[in-house]
This record gives C-alpha cells, structure tokens and sequence, in this order.
C-alpha cells in the first residue's frame, strides 16, 4: 500500500544514476541500463551535440534562419526517443531537432522550417514525429487526442510530448494534463527544464517545489531526473513509458538541465545572466560524464570514440552538403494545402501570383 | 419514409446520429453533451445509443476540446465538437487559428484534420452577456477554415452530415433562435453541398443576402415589400468559406441593387466582406450602392435592448428604400 503522496509526487532528488564525474550510483527505484544501450546513447549524443553545433554554425553562415539549439541537453533529447517504440509518436517543440533526428527523421527534411523553406519539412506519418509546435504547450494537448484515439482504436501506442519549463505556465499545459489523467491516456509529458524561457528564469515562472510536483493536483504520477545524465533519463523515462503502456495513464517528467547557450543565436543571454552561472553547466555535460563513465568500466576505448565522431562527421557533412544548396520553393504550393480541394478564391488568387511572375519574369 | 417534421435542432441531432451510425470514427464531445444531451439538446440521446466512447463529456476547458480534437483527427478519428456558447469558444482561439487552420498547410497537405467545432451563435434568444456573439467573422478571416451557416432545418441536417464528411476542418455556426424552428424535410433528398449559396427567394427588384439568423428576417421583409409591389430576391450563403461568389454575383447582376443582411456588428466583418467582393464584380451591373443591416459596432446588448441591435424587417425594408429608385 502506497499512499497518494508516495504514488504521485516525484522523489526527494532528481534520480541519478551516473554522476558529472562519471562515477555509477545505485538508485532504490532505477537501474542502470545495460551497456550497449549506453554506448549507443553515447553515440547518439555525439551526434546530436555535432548536428547543434553544425546548424549553429550554419545559422552564421546564413543557410538557416535560426536554430533554437539543444546544446547541452542533447541527453533528454536522445533519451526521449530511445524508450519509444515503431508504433509510439512524439510530440516536439521547435527546440527538439535532435530528438526528431534521432527518431529517424532525415536532418534536412526536420531543418526546413528554420530554414525558411516550408513551416515543416518532413511528413509526420512516417515516423510518427507531429511537426514541430511554435506555439509553447499547445502540442501537448494534440498529443493527448493522438493517445486517446490509439486507445479507442486498441492500439499500443504510447505519445511522448516535450514541453519546456516556461511551456509549463501555459494553460494548454493545464488542460493537457487534466485531459490526459481523467481519460488516462497513455502521454509521457517530458518538460525539459533549462531554466529559461527566453530570458526570463524558473523563478518566475513558478512557485512550485518542482514542476515534477505540478502532477499531484491532477493525480498524475510525477518523477524527476538529472537531465544530463542520460542513464537516469533512460530509466526513469523508460519507466515511465512502460507504465503508460501498461494502461496506468499519464506520466509527468521533469528534467532538471540547462540551456548554456542563448535561446537562438538571434538572444543576448549576456542581458540576464552572468557567465559565471553557465561554468559550472559546462562541468555537468551529459556527453563528458558518459564518455567518463562508459571509460572506466571498459566501454568505450579510442576506437569507438573515434567511430561515434566519424559518424557525427558524416551527420555534420550531410546537413552542410544539403543546406548548401538554395532551396526554390514553388510559389504555388502557397496555395494548394490549405485545402484539399482549393476554393475558387485560392485558386483565384493563385492565378494572379502566376501571372505576376510570367510577367516578372518577361 | 423520409419526411418528417423537425426542429433546427432535431435535425442536427439526426446528423449527428445517422453519422455515428454511418461511421465509427464519427465522436462527438465536449461540455454537457452526454447525459444531458447539450445544453440545446442538440447530442440528445447520442451517449445511449453510442456509448460514452463514441459521445462523452469533457472537462470543462475549450483548449483542450478543440486541442484534443486536433489529436484525434490526426489519429484517424473524424471529431465533432461542441463550444457550448459562441462566446466561450475564444479560450480554444489559438488552437483553432494555430492548429485547426494551420495544419494542413504547414505539413504540405500530409496531416488533413477531418473535424467538426459546432458553435451555437448568435442572438435574439434573450441570453444573458457572452451567450449572443456573433463570431464568425474571427472564423471566416482565418485561411485554412471552412466556416458554414444553416438556417434551415433541412440545412441543419445536409450540412452537417456534408461538414462531418468533409476532409478538411468545419466551424459550423448554429443559430441559436433557429434551433427550435420546425420544418417539414424529406431527408432522402440532399441540399446542395459547402461552398453553395441558394437563392431561396425569387425577385426582379433587389437582392438580399443573408446567412443564418439573418436569412427568416430576409424571407419575411422580401414578403412585406411583394405586399407593396416590390420583388425582392433572397440569397442564402448557408457556406461563408468558401465564398459562392457566382451564385451571389449573377443574382447582384439579375437585380442591379443589393442589401447584405447580418447579425454581426458591421465593422471589418463578413457583411463588409461581401459588400466589397460583390461591388469589385458587380460595379458596372449595380443601379446602387449595396447596402447594408447589421448589428451596430457595440458588444452584444443585454435582453431588454437587444431588439435595437437585431436586422428587422423594417430596417431591411429601408435600406431597399434608399437604393436610388428612380422612381422615387
Ligand atoms: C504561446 C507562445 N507565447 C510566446 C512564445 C514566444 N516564445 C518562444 S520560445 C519562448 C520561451 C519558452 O521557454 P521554455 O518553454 O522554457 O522552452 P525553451 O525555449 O527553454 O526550450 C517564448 C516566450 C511562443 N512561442 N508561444
Ligand atoms: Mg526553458
């Protein structure tokens, strides 16, 4: 017998289970995952930390508009996708490139929003990756529907659904939770906390012991984690995944994490907040700590160090080869999804940009 | 038999019925919709013949109604929802110009969202603050919506069934006053489909357009002025988006004068939006500036006043007086 506090609110620390020296820690709850899926994290991770740091960089260069990186949290990125099944979706915000990356979808196809080509690239069907949600929380509540559906239909699927902390205060945040708990829909909603919204910090965003407690007053189970160490990330979210599926409803995850760089590249995070506060972050990377753990048990050698790199390389080279190339949207396509039959207004106005170019182009 | 004789909201209960039964996907849900049938009783009935699965309460959030919907149409469910009043579908706004508009287009036309947002709207019930907004002009400025309006009981049903059908998303705005108006229909025979206005009048003299509550006060004014010897012709849009401008255009044309007869206040709305799309066609066909009745630029009255802001026959029979008759 449990009581509602035991079974709802989330524990007294983030659960750790490989600390930002790379030491092992038992955990009362939480294993350890095996090895190979550590030492396919760790690639996944030194993958995800090239493709951020190469569509950072190709931000400067001009080939994308802008790029909301994931630099530093690439643990729950690549954690949120690696205890999702074929028949799970995902849910992301526009600051999870990574994750959609590492469900499988192509990295051009998942850029060409920031790009500017097209407001989402890749179809969602898939991979089952909804496109990515601009507007803060509103994805959670879409979903919940896609969980609810699956259940009416007898599908086993379970809907991992980011959100990050500022998304938290957002009513659809509210509304999904409460959506998801009384029909008990199997939703893992995963909040990145990186302790900003822009510019502003967890403060004031909310007076909640942690936004893991948030679940109680929902009777949503909450749990939270070090959000870069990906081995408890893999625990606890795989947990809370298994539970979903096995019908025990929603799950709420916090991740405690932190954004070391700006928002976009278009922020000046030196407005509000000193270097000497994002130092001790650069300590507690998810990649350094792996790399320092899978070492000591005799994991990882130079060998697959070097195979993890050439393999981020070659995810780097891809994006810089595609991006590269200017991209010629056609200016009819302006008209034809709306709808899937075009109104004569569409079709209409469609014309007159056609013969505009004609005329343009005479 | 399929004649029978229904109220506007017997019909859209009938709709909704005969979808569920045509149709597993088909749910219907939102706030008191269940046991007790809607607050207008138009899901009379649905959760016993359909299961709480198939017709259920929610909690009490339009967010997450229309936000959740979303969901399940992306999942291969065909949703209806419910706003339980006009006014209180604005908390689910951005969902529906964000998400419910926005989807298809931004996914290249590979998420199609297949669901229904009825919304009871309107006046002349003697509601209370925040039960009477006419709101569909929000709808019909937002690409990507489909924005329809019965005001006939036989409409009530085809339209419905056809917004059910529909592969695209529908705000389907229900006049309220009309829900308890009673017709004699043959469901076997369809109406036309979305995107069709019909002339529900014949006339030489003038053209009203109208849509919704607004089409009976059009029929009754087009009744009092053949009493004086003039013929007025009556346009019901029953589709706001898509447009029928051919339908409207050829009847401006057939008249040269035309009145626009809506409930909503005046301002940047829908009747502006006829008025402007029908004289850019029409000019050179048109005896007269089009006029127009609508409500007045103030937030809806309460009981006691409402009478002020609601199009009347008399109204309407003034404006048809001003379009510059020569004879007069
Ligand atoms: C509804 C809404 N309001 C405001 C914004 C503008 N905006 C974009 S990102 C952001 C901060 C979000 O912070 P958080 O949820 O913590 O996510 P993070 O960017 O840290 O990943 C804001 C205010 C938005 N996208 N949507
Ligand atoms: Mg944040």
């Amino acid at each position: 017998m449990s009581t509602v506090e035991e079974r709802l609110l989330p524990s007294a620390e983030p659960v750790r289970l490989i600390d930002e020296h790379g030491a092992a820690h038992d955990h009362a709850q939480y294993q350890l995952p095996p090895a190979e899926t550590l030492v396919d994290g760790y690639a996944q991770l030194v993958k995800g930390r090239r493709l951020n740091d190469q569509a950072s960089a190709l931000v400067r260069q001009g080939r994308l508009a802008v790029y909301p990186s994931s630099h530093g949290q690439e643990a729950c990125q690549v954690a949120a996708t690696m205890v999702l099944g074929d028949q799970d979706w995902l849910f992301p915000t526009y600051r999870d490139t990574v994750a959609i990356v590492s469900r499988g979808v192509d990295p051009i196809e998942t850029l060409t929003l920031l790009r500017g080509d097209w407001h989402s690239g890749y179809d969602p069907y898939e991979r089952k990756v909804a496109p990515q949600s601009t507007p803060l929380a509103t994805q959670l509540l879409h979903a919940v529907g896609v969980a609810h559906a699956a259940r009416l239909k007898g599908e086993d699927t379970v809907v991992m659904a980011l959100v990050g902390d500022g998304g938290t205060s957002e009513g659809d945040f509210h509304e999904a939770l409460n959506f998801a708990a009384v029909w008990h829909a199997p939703v893992v909603f995963f909040i990145q906390n990186n302790e900003y919204a822009i510019s502003v910090p967890l403060a004031k965003q909310t007076a909640a012991p942690s936004l893991a407690h948030k679940g109680i007053g929902y009777g949503v189970p909450g749990e939270r984690a070090d959000g870069n160490d990906l081995a408890g990330l893999l625990a606890v979210l795989g947990a809370a995944v298994g539970r979903a599926r096995a019908g025990e409803g929603p799950q709420l995850i916090e991740a405690h994490t932190y954004r070391v760089q700006a928002h976009t590249n278009a922020d000046d995070a030196s407005r509000y907040r000193d270097d000497a506060e994002v130092a001790p972050w650069l300590e507690r990377d998810p990649i350094k700590r792996l790399d320092a753990y899978l070492t000591g048990a005799g994991l990882l050698d130079d060998d697959k160090r070097a195979a993890a790199a050439s393999a981020a390389d070659q995810t780097a080279e891809y994006l810089r080869v595609g991006l590269m190339e200017d991209v010629h949207p056609d200016p009819a396509e302006l008209f034809q999804h709306l709808y899937s039959t075009p109104t004569p207004q569409l079709r209409e106005q469609a014309a007159f940009l056609a013969d505009e170019l004609a005329r343009e182009e005479a | 038999m399929t004649h029978v004789k229904l109220s506007m909201a017997q019909a859209l209960n009938q709709a909704l019925r005969d979808a569920m039964r045509a149709d597993d996907t088909v749910l219907m849900f939102g706030e008191d919709v269940g046991a007790l049938g809607g607050v207008f009783r138009v899901t009379d009935g649905l959760t016993a013949e359909f299961g709480e699965a198939r017709c259920f309460d929610t909690p009490l959030a339009e967010s997450g109604i229309v936000g959740t919907a979303i969901g399940m149409a992306m999942n291969g469910m065909r949703p209806v929802v419910e706003m339980q009043f006009d006014a209180f579908g604005y908390p689910a706004f951005e969902q529906v110009v964000s998400h419910v508009a926005k989807m298809r287009n931004r996914t290249r036309g590979r998420v199609s969202l297949p669901m229904v947002i009825r919304m009871p709207y309107a006046g002349g019930i003697g509601g209370v603050e925040h039960h009477c907004d006419s709101s569909e002009s929000y709808y019909a400025h937002t690409p990507g919506l489909t924005v329809v309006a019965p005001a006939t009981v036989a409409d009530a049903y085809w339209l419905l069934r056809r917004a059910i059908e529909f592969p695209d998303p529908v705000v389907f705005m229900e006049p309220k006053k009309l829900y308890w108006a009673k017709d004699e229909i043959d469901l076997g025979v369809a109406e036309p489909g979305i995107g069709q206005a019909v002339v529900r009048r014949e006339g030489a003299d003038a053209t009203l357009i109208a849509y919704g509550p607004t089409v009976p006060v059009a029929l009754e004014a087009a009744e009092a002025a053949a009493a004086e010897g003039r013929q007025l012709q009556v346009v019901d849009l029953r589709s706001i988006v898509p447009f029928d401008d051919e339908t409207v255009c050829a009847a401006v044309r057939r008249t040269g004068r035309a009145v626009v007869v809506a409930e909503a206040s005046g301002f940047a709305s829908v009747s502006s939006e006829i008025v402007a799309r029908v004289t850019e066609r029409c000019f050179h066909s048109l005896a007269a500036p089009i006029r127009r009745v609508t409500g007045f630029d103030i937030p809806y009255p309460p009981p006691h006043l409402e009478r002020h802001q609601l199009p009347s026959v008399d109204r309407i029979l003034d404006a048809v007086d001003d379009l510059q008759w020569e004879d007069s």
